[in-house]
């Protein structure tokens, strides 16, 4: 038995199911973040009074993760364009460039978190902090979602690479997809909480 | 375009399946109906589950001084488990057998639970354990229950066939997304052990009561990540194999309404879902990590100031829960509009009336109901400007399903009624929905809800919509889809012995919480209102309702007979479309075989040619050119 339209479109929505799924997925994702967004608004519109996050946070840091994400965006975009191009070695770099730019921009934030952590500032002290280590964390835990997805395709994953490349190659643009959003959580993220 | 034509066994060859054990083929099944049956023995489990706890519930608010009988509430699971037990043996067959299992563990845990001398001292429910029972009640019925069984169950088995195709878009998450509810439910039952029993700050868990509450909260909240996760990937699912999988001619106006049901249900999920799951982090993060999200400052309690940071809001909870808990109500509600319009059509023998307007109406309830959630918080001072804003959007959204209803009962008219007993629960779905729907109204209006808010009428106006709407939808469902599974018809005289009986206690159990209502009495009273002065004079329905409650459980025996029964010994149906349908889900082998039909599929029609003049016969299937 095989499901229609797994690798190839389907000619009157122009979509393969995969594609469709994934913003779909995204869709919901949106909503995630947007209730979370909202009540963080919420929260500081009823606030007495509410810190600006660059006299807490360490901007120069968040804005180095900003420059390390929006680059493994750029990595991911040209891992897919080597797949199009059929040069599986260069897909592989880029592959592995994205995926060390996912650890970087970790290993910033657990540096981050321990010099909060160091100065006994935890979730528990106020609204700001609870808001800042809840929303970063839950960005946290999709990069590293992204990150397992993204090794699988390096790695294991890529075998499919020999059988059905074109298949591979829609998979890799729909992790791709999700990468990017990650970034644009980010992107969002990063003036919410570090600059206002 | 590679729509490789399935599922004769002489192309065998080509499913793995087939080849594979009993693990891979019933218990981590890829085929969407196998996954859409445990779906539904699982969803109908549960249902069963929160109906116990809601009868032991109703003794104690009948009698609030009397011990409980409790070896009487535990027969009743107890015998149909041994009886299943016994079939099971005597027929070797492993799903008998678990079931027997099953409703032994029920009949069990209620046994363990009446008996223990902490939870029921002199057989009198602690007040703390009706509170939790009444929470996980809310919350089986509705997350473990109907929405598994309507859109998980009839959705996953149904929506494949009707669109012709060969599985879901993503089998692989199909069957994720029943593991997930699978571990969601275990982690829901869980709660029901650890210190301080099951989660008792009601189905809705609002702030900061749910924030202080004993550890069965936080599991509860852990259980819903589980849910939320499944009916995400669930809905994913439907949506891509709705738009990319139908057939080759079926067009989205061509669809069965059912579908459309179902299309629009997911888009609920799919969106709404989120936000819970999004609060539900912050309240984990109060519970666990001790921040203050939805504790305000200055909180006293039991005579202590909490000491916690403060500054959140107990509101902003009620705002994100009621935006996942109203789209619900339609998750509800819709695919059992999409049942009952199946049924309609193919016993009225003639096309529905105005299946476009349903359509219409129903994308249009769809997204309204994402703006008018805080109709459930005018009681919470927002402020009149909000109050009229959501009142308008209340009012606004009642047109579309005023729409669908007449829709369905003018499919009536003029029709050669077929009085099979998925009729008969189908023709009674539309007063009852329509009594849930019309009560709605005064709740919907800000003036009336202050004398209203927090009633017994509430709890009349929801479960009129849910039990003898949405519930007996699904009874109509599966005694009209069972043949297609199964390959035999159910009983008609027990069907109709359930019908009949369902429908005079659902109205005994649902009808006086409305004149209760009306009289003042507020819901989630441990003695059913008996200190209250203005209660008095309605006090004596308590042991009506009561009673009803216990006779709906004892009309369940035949269904659940006749169900089981069925399966070996009912009637063989002669064709493969023993109702003489239109849609394409008859037009397979039945059962039907992985990979469903046995050619490509082509659609040359719309979903209800029933009594077409100069046609061959009284209906014309979707497929026929």
């Amino acid at each position: 038995m095989q499901i229609p339209y797994t690798v190839t479109t389907r000619p009157d929505t122009g979509l393969h199911n995969a594609k469709l799924g994934i913003w779909l997925f995204l869709a919901s994702e949106v909503m995630l973040f947007g209730s979370l967004f909202s009540a963080y608004i919420l929260l500081r519109v009823a606030a007495v009074e509410w810190p600006h996050g660059s006299q807490l946070l360490n901007v120069p840091l968040a804005f180095i993760n900003t420059v390390i994400l929006i680059g493994s965006s750029v990595t991911m975009v040209l891992s897919w364009a080597s797949l199009k191009m059929k040069d599986f070695a260069k897909y592989r770099r880029y592959m592995g460039l994205t995926i060390l730019c996912g650890f970087g921009f970790l290993v910033v934030k657990a540096f981050e978190y321990g010099a909060k952590f160091s100065h006994g500032l935890s979730p528990a002290e106020d609204l700001f902090y609870a808001t800042y280590f809840t929303l970063t964390g839950l960005h946290g835990l999709h990069v590293i979602g992204g990150i397992i997805v993204n090794t699988y395709f390096w790695g294991p994953g890529s075998r499919m690479w020999d059988t059905e490349p074109e298949r591979f190659t829609n998979r890799v643009e729909v992790a791709g997809l999700y990468w990017h959003f990650v970034d644009l959580v980010w992107i969002f993220l990063f003036p919410t909480l570090y600059l206002l | 375009m590679q729509h490789v034509a399935a599922a004769t066994p002489a192309a065998a060859g080509t499913h793995h399946e087939e080849h594979a054990g009993f693990w891979r083929t019933y218990v981590f099944s890829l085929d969407h109906k196998v996954i859409g049956i445990q779906y539904m023995m699982t969803a109908l489990l549960f249902l069963f589950l929160g109906f116990t706890l809601m009868m032991l519930m109703r003794w104690q608010i009948a009698y609030p001084t009397k011990g409980i009988p409790g070896e009487w509430f535990a027969l009743l699971p107890a015998v149909i488990g041994v009886a299943a037990l016994a079939v099971g043996v005597y027929s070797k067959r492993r799903l008998t057998l678990l079931v027997g299992l099953l409703f032994g563990g029920i009949a069990w845990l209620v046994w363990w639970m009446v008996s223990d001398e902490v939870l029921f001292p002199e057989g009198i429910m602690l007040p703390e354990l009706y509170n939790s029972f009444g929470a996980m009640h809310g919350t089986i019925m509705i997350f473990l229950g109907v929405v598994p069984l309507a859109v998980g169950g009839f959705g996953n088995y149904v929506v494949p066939l009707q669109v012709g195709a060969p599985d879901m878009a993503f089998p692989k998450l199909n069957m994720m997304s029943y593991w997930s509810y699978f571990v969601g439910g275990l982690v829901m039952l869980t709660s029901f052990f650890v210190p301080g029993g099951a989660a008792n700050s009601g189905w809705t868990s609002y702030p900061p009561l749910a924030d202080i509450a004993t550890t069965g909260q936080t599991v509860w909240l852990f259980g819903m990540v589980f849910l939320i996760t499944s009916s995400l990937l669930g809905s994913v699912n439907f949506i891509v194999t709705i738009v990319q999988l139908r057939a080759k001619g079926l067009t989205f106006m061509r669809l069965p309404f059912f579908v459309w049901a179902q299309f629009v249900t997911s888009f609920l999920l799919l969106l709404a879902f989120p936000p819970l799951e999004g609060a539900a982090i912050l309240q984990l993060m109060d519970r666990l990590a001790g921040t203050s999200f939805f504790l305000p400052s200055g909180l006293v309690i039991s005579g202590q100031v909490l000491d916690v940071a403060g500054g959140g809001s107990p509101l902003l909870w009620q705002h994100l829960f009621w935006f996942l808990a109203h789209p619900e109500v339609y998750v509800l509600i819709l695919p059992a509009m999409g049942i009952v319009a199946e049924i309609i059509a193919n016993n009225t023998r003639k096309p529905l009336w105005g299946y476009r307007s349903l359509v219409y109406a129903s994308i249009f309830l769809g997204f309204m109901s994402f703006i008018v959630w805080a109709h459930h918080m005018f009681m919470t001072g927002m402020g009149t400007v909000i109050s009229t804003f959501f009142q308008t959007t209340t009012m606004i959204i009642s047109i579309p399903s005023v729409i669908i209803l007449s829709a369905l009962i003018i499919s009536l008219w003029g029709g050669s009624i077929r009085y099979t007993v998925p009729m008969l629960f189908a023709i009674a779905f539309l007063p009852m929905f329509g009594i849930g729907g019309l009560t709605g109204l005064p709740l919907g209006l800000a003036p009336t809800d202050i004398h209203l808010h927090d009633t017994y009428y509430v709890i009349g106006h929801f479960h009129y919509v849910v039990a003898p709407g949405t519930i007996f939808a699904l009874f109509a469902g599966i005694y009209y889809w069972y043949p297609k599974v199964t390959g035999r018809m159910m009983n008609e005289t027990l069907g109709k012995i359930h019908f009949w009986g369902s429908l005079v206690c659902m109205n005994g159990i649902f009808f006086p919480m409305l004149i209760q209502g009306l009289a003042g009495v507020s819901r989630r009273l441990y003695d059913g209102g008996a200190q209250y002065a203005h209660a008095q004079n309605v006090l004596q329905w308590n042991e009506v309702m009561s009673i009803s409650a216990w006779a709906l459980a004892l009309f369940q025996i035949p269904f659940i007979l006749n169900f089981f029964w069925s399966m070996k010994k009912g009637r063989q149906v002669e064709s493969d479309n023993p109702w003489g349908a239109t849609t394409l889900e008859w037009q397979t082998p039945t059962p039907p075989p992985h990979g469903n039909f046995t050619s490509i599929p082509e659609v040359y029609r719309g979903p209800y040619e029933y009594s077409v003049p100069d046609a061959a016969k009284d209906y014309t299937p979707q497929n026929v050119p």
